[in-house]
């Protein structure tokens, strides 16, 4: 037996913070940081007497995620308490929910390896975020409750994944769908999204699931990655030494790259979850969910399909763009006066592209307006500049802010396109370059370029190249006559 | 003038006419209290000092022509359940022995922006739970009526304070049954509204679906004066009912004439004294007099209601306290090996007996393989109770019931029997289950000279006709002129 006679099976449930400015059950702020127990009032550390107070705007985020990854939306939906101890949950129970969920029976359709493949959301629910410990030597533990209540959902796979490689595209198109709909900054670093992954291993033909193990808490995509491919040789190994997997939960340890177990099935909490007698369901009527799913732009990979079909770009630019919904609604806002669109998508990608950084990308920070990418590459189709001298003017827009065809204008950088002007500079460049005219007339094709390259230094670049292209042919061909 | 005799309304037109002070009436209250608080021990914690001061305020105020709320220089006490912003709030626990909120309960806000003087935090039984006041971690509160027997419970320390003119008023809740049973064991009128009348912001939690704050008071109309005060949606408390509340003085005085008041049999079954029976169906005659009519209807489902009740409200608790934990706030162990040992030992020096029955009991009905059997089951009996008090309501406005098995008992006397001191709750947690307004009064003596409770059960929100029924009882009772022995 070898690892390749093993499928790996892989769910998971993915926390997202919601992008509220207030918590979810009182006003305190949900910015991050700030000095520990700072954001929080009687409500979300739980006094004695308080009650919750849910947040409107937690309800109409959590059914727009849920609009956006096609789930269903349950018009009587309710909030139930997960009871446990422990010191950053000042309550003792999170408020989250149990049989009815906001959102459920959803898909996210996933590409890997030119392979399409559908991952079903099996649920999407609302619940509030614990508080934090930290442990500094000699004074024990201490607890910051900031984080008590800041919104989150967490959206619950179907064991569909395959791979590692599966998980990792899911996450990314995930983090997407989340930025596309407006719900949540997806910070990995601020923990605004992270995931728990249950993971088991069958042979391959084998229909019935595995014991799986659980990896709680993986706050970066290559986190997951590493700990989906080092977890599933474990557990092959195990099953190959004759032996069971132990149903538990497990750990990801970075700086050793192993799973470490947590706890055991026997070990796990009975969180005996029933309906919270302090909040009343929520009631979302057919109207109100349409009137969200109205609110919601565009997705991904509808966009894509649009640019293919409709702007003529290829479907892989087109996925480069819609990666990010800030860069996508640049690109359609830059293309409304152009006829040639790919010329567009050209410029993102590769200028646009090389001066950012992924965060920038993320948010389309361009110094400059659609319009002066519309304009610039107008000058260039209509002729008034060439590509070369468009990519100085690029330069310059981005460095000034300055319009494109005010820089043209103040540096003279027009493109010469008179025939006669042309004319003359052509003989000049024939006349003092024989070599390379007889090289080119000896059927060394590429020597053309030299020749071109001495007319558009003679014209400091503004040389309409394709007519010095011709006119070169043109002058050489007769003599040669 | 005995001023601490007067109901809250008489005290308000003397107020008014400018015939007293509210410093009068808080130093009458003050003396009262020095004379008989120590036989009685109805308070936990006394805010005397700041009570004089407030009324100084208040009568400055009024000097000044200044506009006053509806219970200016009124003098009242409320269960140490309510949070107070800068006064202990215990609960009657170990647990929250030092507990000082930061925050006001709504009610508090409520009466503090009418007026009302506080007077302390009254005694109640451990968290609410209790039938007796045996459960108060401090002390235990007599009846003022028999210095040997219990006030009743949970919100003892809240009726026996104005049976022994303690307070003008006070404020109790009510789970089960933790406001009308001890009405009924003091002679005073309680009232639990509908649920989601009063907000529960800043009440402690029991067993959040069944509390509900409600007043103790010396007379009917002084209820309808309180409610007036406490009622009203309030945005912080999700249960709360979103409505126009009507005010509950104005027709208090109404007629009574066609009312329908039904006698459900199950309440007059042989588990309750005989002489509680008599009185209340005394009652249902006179109002027949007063022209009512009365007709004896069946309440299957009555019997169901008890162990539902307390396989609901333990559940809740057991979630409801799990947060004292000695993490936070609140009592926390000395000695602890780590974080486990940490919540065991702090839990179980903090919690009395009761209380951890319950949270075990709760505990048990919530875990996983038994929540269908235990908790799902009581659910669905809850809804049977609400459907059926709704069928009785379609053809009548009150339901007439003793508010209670037996009068006041001996301390001591249940303490140590549990299901004993359960079925005290027999007559009172049905409202509670559907979520209904009722109110019990005083109707009688027994033989041992104890006051004997009548409850009057109405719809959801419409405690006016409660309030019209009870006023109009009350100006025609006939009573034996008894008071209590403090």
């Amino acid at each position: 037996m070898s690892y390749s006679d093993y499928e790996v099976v892989i769910g998971l449930e993915v926390h997202s913070e919601l992008k509220t400015k207030t918590k979810i059950f009182c006003s305190c702020t949900t910015e991050f940081g700030g000095e520990p127990n700072t954001h929080c009032c009687p409500i979300c550390t739980g006094m004695p007497g308080t009650l919750p107070k849910l947040n409107e705007k937690v309800v109409e985020y959590a059914i727009k995620a849920g609009l956006a990854m096609d789930c269903n939306i349950n018009e009587f939906s309710k909030q139930d308490r997960k009871n446990y101890f422990y010191p950053d949950l000042p309550k003792a129970y999170q408020v989250s929910q149990y049989d009815l969920p906001l959102c459920y029976e959803g898909e996210i359709e996933i590409e890997v390896n030119g392979e399409m493949k559908k991952i079903r959301i099996n649920r999407i629910h609302i619940e509030e975020d614990a508080g934090k410990l930290i442990h500094e030597s000699g004074e024990g533990s201490i607890v910051d409750y900031n984080r008590c209540g800041v919104p989150l959902i967490e959206i619950v796979t179907e064991p569909d994944f395959r791979s590692s490689e599966d998980v990792r595209v899911f996450l990314e198109k995930l983090r997407t769908i989340l930025l596309y709909a407006d719900v949540s900054d997806c910070k990995m670093n601020e923990g605004s999204l992270r995931c728990d992954v249950n993971l088991s291993i069958r042979k391959k033909g084998e229909t019935e699931l595995g014991t799986r193990t659980e990896m709680k808490n993986m706050n970066s995509f290559n986190y997951a990655v590493k700990a989906i491919q080092y977890e599933a040789k474990r557990q092959i190994k195990v099953i190959e030494n004759g032996d069971k997997v132990i149903q538990e939960t497990r750990r990801w340890d970075e700086s050793k790259g192993i799973t470490v177990s947590m706890r055991s099935k026997e070990e796990a909490h009975d969180y005996r979850y029933f309906p919270e007698p302090d909040l009343m369901p929520i009631i979302t009527s057919k109207e109100r969910i349409e009137e969200i799913r109205s609110s919601l732009p565009e997705m991904p990979d509808s966009r894509v399909r649009r640019y293919v079909d409709e702007y003529k770009i290829t479907e892989y630019d087109a996925r480069l763009i819609a990666a990010s919904r800030n860069m996508a609604d640049y690109f359609e806002k830059a293309v409304i006066d152009v006829k040639n669109k790919k010329a567009v998508a050209n410029w993102i990608i590769t200028e646009i592209y090389s001066r950012l950084d992924e965060e920038q990308k993320e948010q389309a920070k361009i110094p400059f307006e659609p319009a002066v990418l519309t304009e610039l590459v107008n000058l260039i189709e209509d002729g008034t500049i060439s590509n070369s001298i468009g990519k100085k003017v690029f330069a310059e827009c981005w460095e000034t802010g300055k319009r494109p065809g005010e820089i043209v204008e103040e540096k003279g950088l027009k493109q010469i396109s008179d025939d006669g002007q042309l004319q003359s500079l052509v003989k000049e460049v024939i006349d003092a370059n024989p070599k390379a005219v007889n090289d080119y007339l000896s059927g060394k094709q590429a020597a053309i370029g030299a020749l071109v390259g001495q007319m558009m230094k003679a014209t400091k670049g503004k040389a309409n190249p394709k007519m010095v292209n011709e006119l070169l042919r043109e002058a050489i061909g007769k003599l040669n006559n | 003038m005995d001023l601490i005799k007067m109901t809250a309304h008489e005290l308000k037109d003397k107020l008014e006419s400018k015939e007293i002070s509210s410093v009068d009436i808080t130093k009458s209250y003050i003396d009262r209290i020095d004379k008989v608080e120590s036989s009685v021990n109805a308070y936990i914690t006394l805010t005397t000092t700041q009570a004089l001061a407030r009324a100084e305020e208040i009568d400055d105020k009024r000097a000044k022509g200044e506009t006053l709320g509806s219970l200016a220089g009124i003098t009242i006490g409320i269960k140490d359940n309510m949070c107070t912003k800068g006064i202990k709030t215990t609960c009657a626990s170990k647990m929250l022995e030092d507990f000082v909120p930061p925050y006001n309960a709504t009610v508090i806000d409520k009466l503090n922006n009418e007026g009302a003087v506080l007077l302390g935090k009254l005694n109640m039984d451990e968290f609410a739970m209790g039938s007796s006041n045996e459960n108060s971690y401090f002390h235990k509160t007599m009846n003022p009526w028999d210095l040997t027997r219990v006030p009743g419970g949970s919100s003892g320390g809240s009726a026996a304070a104005v049976a022994a003119n303690e307070a003008v008023f006070t404020l109790g809740s009510d789970t089960g049954g933790s406001i009308r049973q001890p009405a009924h064991y003091c002679g005073v009128v309680g009232m639990k509204p509908t649920y989601g009348t009063v907000s529960r912001y800043g009440l402690v939690a029991f067993a959040s679906s069944l509390d509900q704050i409600g007043p103790l008071t010396k007379d009917v109309e002084d209820m309808a004066l309180v409610l007036n005060a406490i009622t009203g949606y309030d945005k912080l408390d999700s249960s709360s009912y979103n409505k126009k509340y009507e005010d509950f003085s104005e027709n208090l005085k109404k007629d009574i004439k066609g009312k329908k008041v039904a006698l459900p049999k199950e309440y007059f079954s042989d588990g309750i004294q005989p002489e509680i029976k008599e009185k209340v169906i005394d009652v249902a005659k006179k109002l027949e007099e007063l022209g009512a009519i009365v007709e004896e209807v069946s309440m299957n489902m009555t019997d169901l209601a008890l162990p539902a009740y307390y396989l609901i409200s333990s559940a809740e608790a057991s979630s409801n306290l799990a947060r004292y934990d000695g993490v936070k706030y609140g009592y926390r162990a000395k000695n602890y090996d780590n974080l486990v040992d940490l919540y065991k030992q702090t839990r179980d020096e903090g919690f009395g007996k009761e209380v951890k029955r319950r949270i075990m009991l709760g505990t048990y009905a919530l875990s996983s393989g038994y929540y269908d059997a235990y908790y799902k089951k009581a659910q669905q009996v809850r809804t049977l109770i609400k459907n059926e008090f709704d069928k009785v309501f379609e053809k009548y406005d009150i339901i007439l019931t003793p508010t209670g098995p037996s009068t006041a008992f001996k301390i001591g006397e249940k303490i140590n029997n549990p299901i004993e001191m359960y079925m005290n709750d027999i007559c009172t947690v049905p409202i509670n289950i559907a979520g209904v307004p009722a109110l019990s009064m005083n109707c009688g003596f027994d033989s041992n000279n104890m006051p004997i409770g009548v409850q009057f059960i109405s719809k959801a929100f419409n405690e006016s006709t409660i309030l019209q029924m009870a006023y109009a009882y009350e100006q025609n009772r006939d009573l034996p002129n008894i008071t209590p022995q403090i």
